[in-house]
């Protein structure tokens, strides 16, 4: 039975990709193309690249294109389901525990500790994105005087706008509207 | 501080939870960090359903599990606000987007990876979602100074440094910083 094969082999990588998406591609490559052969790996190249080219999280991405591949449409689903179903008990779990118990002590000093964790986290990934958006590279670029022009009048323009409160979708929108324009006019 | 108002959990708020989260998921361009000023624009700023500090926290909990760091907020953020119902409808709301586009685009994969234009409007989006996440950075970073305390400062200098420079697992720093803060940072005064 496929599906039901599928649904525990993406249950298993949803339970131990640790680190986010990207951390599930090794996880997902060692079950799909080494243990049971449905993909070659070149087949699994293509849907990495395909995943962090469309829009949605690259994992779920992943999930749902493996699937499809293996077993159309009933695979994508059993694929995703999967995937999530361990966050959605340890997620609800969690929670649980943190909000009952996030004002005692010892919680409280945990959650203080992480806070500004993240904020660190956050502002190394807005710099790989720098990066990404302004040199099309993820790691530090060779030539810092080859940056993109379209890309620094989106991010400037798209700061502006966040600053002054426009939505976050609205933003994105106008992104790709302004990507296509200035791409179109060769300066992206 | 924005005023949170607790949600009335009817079929309307539902909705509402449901139509943000799976426009977010639909707009999550390169994965993993940028859900979350998206999450926050929707959640904290336009609807005040959660507080800033609420979704720092959640997102700190999304990290520190296995899986993927957009599933893990919605599923965590949607039990904060509402319970085993909420969460259930932002795990549907983040998971469909990606089987309807995948499933299409699978369909006309060759157009969709070589059409030029396709590509220019992804690459547009991904300048904006930077603008995002920088400017959800700096906020923090605003915030967290404000408060002139050290112990915090150097824990986001640390990190900082030890993630960008030396390459230091996520993981691993997630579970050091929970640890100096379970150690240390008790006091009111740091939430």
């Amino acid at each position: 039975m496929i599906y039901l094969l599928l649904f525990w082999e993406f249950c298993k990588v949803g339970a131990f990709c640790v680190g986010g998406g990207y951390a599930s591609m090794p996880l997902i490559q060692a079950s799909v193309v080494d243990t049971f052969h449905w993909l070659s790996m070149s087949e699994f190249v293509d849907i990495f690249t395909i995943s962090q080219m469309t829009p949605g999280p690259i994992g779920i991405n992943a999930a749902t294109f493996v699937g499809t591949k293996i077993a159309g449409l009933g695979g994508a689903v059993a694929a995703t389901l999967g995937f999530v179903t361990p966050s959605f008990f340890l997620g609800i779990l969690l929670a649980r525990v943190f909000l009952k118990y996030g004002d005692i002590g010892p919680i409280r000093g945990i959650l203080n500790g992480l806070r500004p964790a993240v904020v660190a986290l956050i502002c190394v990934a807005s710099l790989s994105f720098i990066l990404l958006a302004l040199w099309n590279t993820e790691t530090w670029p060779d030539d810092w005087s080859a940056f993109s022009l379209g890309g620094l009048v989106i991010l400037f323009l798209a700061i502006a706008a966040t600053r002054r409160k426009i939505g976050v979708i609205k933003v994105l929108i106008g992104s790709g509207v302004l990507g296509l324009l200035l791409g179109i006019a060769g300066l992206i | 501080m924005n005023d949170i108002v607790t949600p009335k959990r009817d079929a309307h708020f539902f909705w509402t939870l449901f139509k943000s989260t799976f426009l977010i998921s639909a707009f999550t361009v390169g994965g993993g960090f940028v859900i979350i000023p998206l999450l926050k624009g929707k959640y904290v700023d336009e609807y005040h359903w959660i507080s800033d500090k609420d979704t720092l926290d959640m997102v700190a909990i999304a990290q520190s599990m296995p899986g993927v760091i957009a599933v893990n907020s919605a599923v965590i953020l949607g039990y904060r606000m509402a319970g085993v119902l909420g969460t259930l409808v932002a795990l549907v709301a983040t998971v469909l987007p990606c089987l309807i586009t995948l499933s299409i685009i699978s369909y006309c994969y060759d157009f969709f990876i070589q059409n030029l234009y396709i590509k220019m409007i992804l690459r547009g989006m991904q300048c904006g979602a930077t603008a995002l996440i920088v400017n959800v950075g700096i906020d923090l970073l605003i915030k967290q100074g404000k408060k002139k305390l050290l112990l915090p400062l150097a824990i986001i200098v640390a990190t900082f440094i030890a993630n960008l420079c030396f390459d230091v697992n996520i993981m691993a720093l997630i579970v050091i910083d929970g640890i100096i803060g379970f150690a240390f940072m008790r006091d009111k005064k740091y939430d």
